[in-house]
């Protein structure tokens, strides 16, 4: 099981050019809005067609400028999950499985493969039940189910958690993520969520304004992410523009301070939020001034901007334990940042 | 009091509201796909039976269709009838005259309907004419009917169009209108004003049931978006 894509479509002045395979793993676009992950999707599943390039599923061309190639999206055997799970409002859960399984001739084995992912899915109370007296979590299970039954050969879910509420989404997420694991298919998740990328993927591919910016294994990507729309999609909320001094030694313009960090080509540096420390320990200690601390529910946000930073620099953010800063809290404090807690990034 | 006129304003009615219903649909359906240059034009033009005074449809339609016309011409040539002046030719001029109801009304129950329905119906294996009877169609449902009810009520009070290409022949092509009209006009006050009533009862039945399937697609659209 692996999909190639390589395509390119203009559209006004929006321009996706995409380039990526996959195999038997849970490959994630994580990107803004507007970024094109989803037009990505469609033109997968023959919804949108790209002016240039090739798909190809498991061996099979989908897409192909070249040769004119171009399978309706009725033979392509992409399994698509739409934002809003798209489940047909004039028919009951048990008639919307139903014609997933449309593509099966034999009218025994359809309804055996139709029952079977009924029970499966724990949908057997719900079957006489129309969409709009299903709850999202329900509304989900089903479109799945509609979707698992006409055996697709790649999974396409676009954006599937966020029309759900947070209390539902973590639940779901998980036994949505077991499904896929279980499936041992090429599965393509849309999302702009970090943190589920980050639980339900093994690859992750960061897009920016069109195109992939880097792809690689999740944890590497979160670790390193090496470029800074990658840093800033992953969860890194101080990023500064960066002059390299000499070996080991840059200038972070936008705050104002020398850091010692690993040398290597790069014109922004990324901080996360939760790698500071306050106290002073080694080189990259500074003095700061409190310019705002924001609670959140089990930590806080404390804002803060280095003695020797001019006034027009950005504070750095910093997030710790309620227990710590309360232990802690002044108006002015010492920082540290620990040399390999620097990340070097590419614009 | 001679019923005719009313058997003759149904058959036509529901006559054309049959062709309407199709070709309101179909054209709904394939002008949404075209550029959207195109498609601006094709719009006016579909539209304009709406706005224009019934007598210059009909004073269009009697140069393309009378026996004087190429068109009137060949057909008697080859057939020996007239394509005007028979109960028949009042269906020219309620189609022409009905058409733009029902295009635009299903039009718009097409512009709302959710293309992501369609989408996953592709990706699911559903052939496009599955698709569109079974999917499309249905959740268009209401917008449909209001269509087809608007036109049936409108080609039954169609009169300008009508009276020219079919013009009065009592117990040939006399419709409701067309009798409430020649009867005022030669006095006949009491007829006259009991195909009055008979036009209004039809009228209220008809709006009746279309506030009815509007009001069905309001509640469904309010429970579907929960």
């Amino acid at each position: 099981m692996s999909i190639y894509v390589d395509i390119e479509k203009t559209l006004g002045d929006f321009r996706l050019e995409v380039n990526f395979s996959a195999g038997n793993e849970i490959l994630a676009l994580l990107g803004a809005s507007g970024c094109g992950k989803s037009m990505t999707l469609n033109c997968i599943a023959g919804i949108v067609k790209p002016d240039r390039g090739r798909i190809v599923l498991d061996g099979v061309t989908l897409f192909d400028s070249e040769k004119h190639i171009n399978l309706p999206a009725q033979a392509r055997r992409t399994g698509i999950l739409f934002q809003n799970y798209a489940l047909f409002p004039n028919m009951t859960v048990l008639q919307n499985i139903r014609m997933g399984a449309k593509r099966e001739k034999d009218p025994a084995e359809r309804e055996r493969i139709t029952q079977e992912v009924i029970d499966s899915f724990g949908l057997k109370e719900l079957i006489n039940h129309y969409p709009h007296q299903l709850s999202g979590g329900q509304q989900q299970r089903t479109a799945l189910a509609r979707i698992l039954v006409s055996k697709p050969n790649i999974l396409l879910l676009d954006e599937p958690f966020s029309a759900l509420d947070s209390h539902l989404r973590f639940r779901l997420e998980q036994e949505v993520a077991d499904i896929l694991k279980k499936l041992s298919k090429t599965v393509i998740f849309v999302s702009h969520d970090r943190d589920e990328v980050y639980r339900i993927a093994d690859t992750v591919a960061v897009m920016n304004n069109g195109s992939i910016d880097v792809i690689g294994e999740k944890k590497q990507i979160f670790a390193s992410p090496v470029t800074k729309t990658a840093a800033m999609l992953t969860g890194c909320k101080n990023i500064s523009r960066i002059r390299r001094l000499s070996a080991g030694r840059i200038f972070a313009e936008d705050w104002g301070i020398e850091l010692s960090a690993e040398d290597a080509e790069a014109d922004h540096v990324g901080i996360r939020m939760h790698d500071i420390a306050f106290g002073s320990r080694g080189d990259n200690t500074f003095k700061c001034n409190v310019v705002s601390v924001t609670e959140n529910p089990f930590s806080y946000t404390v804002m803060l901007r280095p003695l020797q930073a001019p006034c027009h620099c950005i504070p750095i953010g910093v997030v710790c334990s309620k227990a710590e800063w309360q232990s802690i809290a002044a108006d002015e404090i010492d920082i540290s940042i620990e040399p390999q807690k620097i990340i070097l990034l590419k614009g | 009091m001679d019923l005719f006129p009313l058997w003759n304003s149904l058959r036509i009615s529901l006559i054309s509201t049959v062709i309407v219903f199709f070709a309101g649909i179909f054209a709904a359906y394939y002008i949404a796909k075209i550029p959207r240059m195109l498609k601006g034009i094709v719009d006016v033009i579909l539209t304009l039976p709406l706005v224009l005074p019934p007598t210059v449809i009909g004073y269009l339609l009697l140069k393309l269709l009378s026996p004087k016309s190429v068109l009137g011409a060949f057909v008697f040539s080859i057939f020996g009838t007239r394509l005007t002046m028979t109960w028949w030719s009042a269906i020219f001029a309620t189609v022409i005259v009905t058409f733009p109801l029902m295009y635009r009304t299903a039009r718009g129950a097409f512009e709302s309907f959710d293309e992501t329905l369609a989408y996953s119906g592709r990706s699911i294996g559903l052939s496009n004419s599955f698709i569109f009877w079974r999917i499309r169609m249905p959740n268009c449902r209401q917008g449909m009917l209001a269509g087809t009810v608007l036109s049936f009520a409108r080609a039954l009070g169609e009169y300008g169009a009508t009276s020219m290409v079919a013009g009065y022949t009592p117990g040939r092509t006399a419709t409701v209108s067309t009798t409430v009209y020649q009867l005022w006009c030669t006095d006949n006050d009491a007829l006259a004003f009991q195909w009055v009533l008979v036009n209004l009862a039809i009228s209220f039945a008809v709006l009746v049931a279309v506030n009815l399937f509007e009001k069905g697609a309001r509640t469904k659209a309010v429970k579907g978006g929960k």
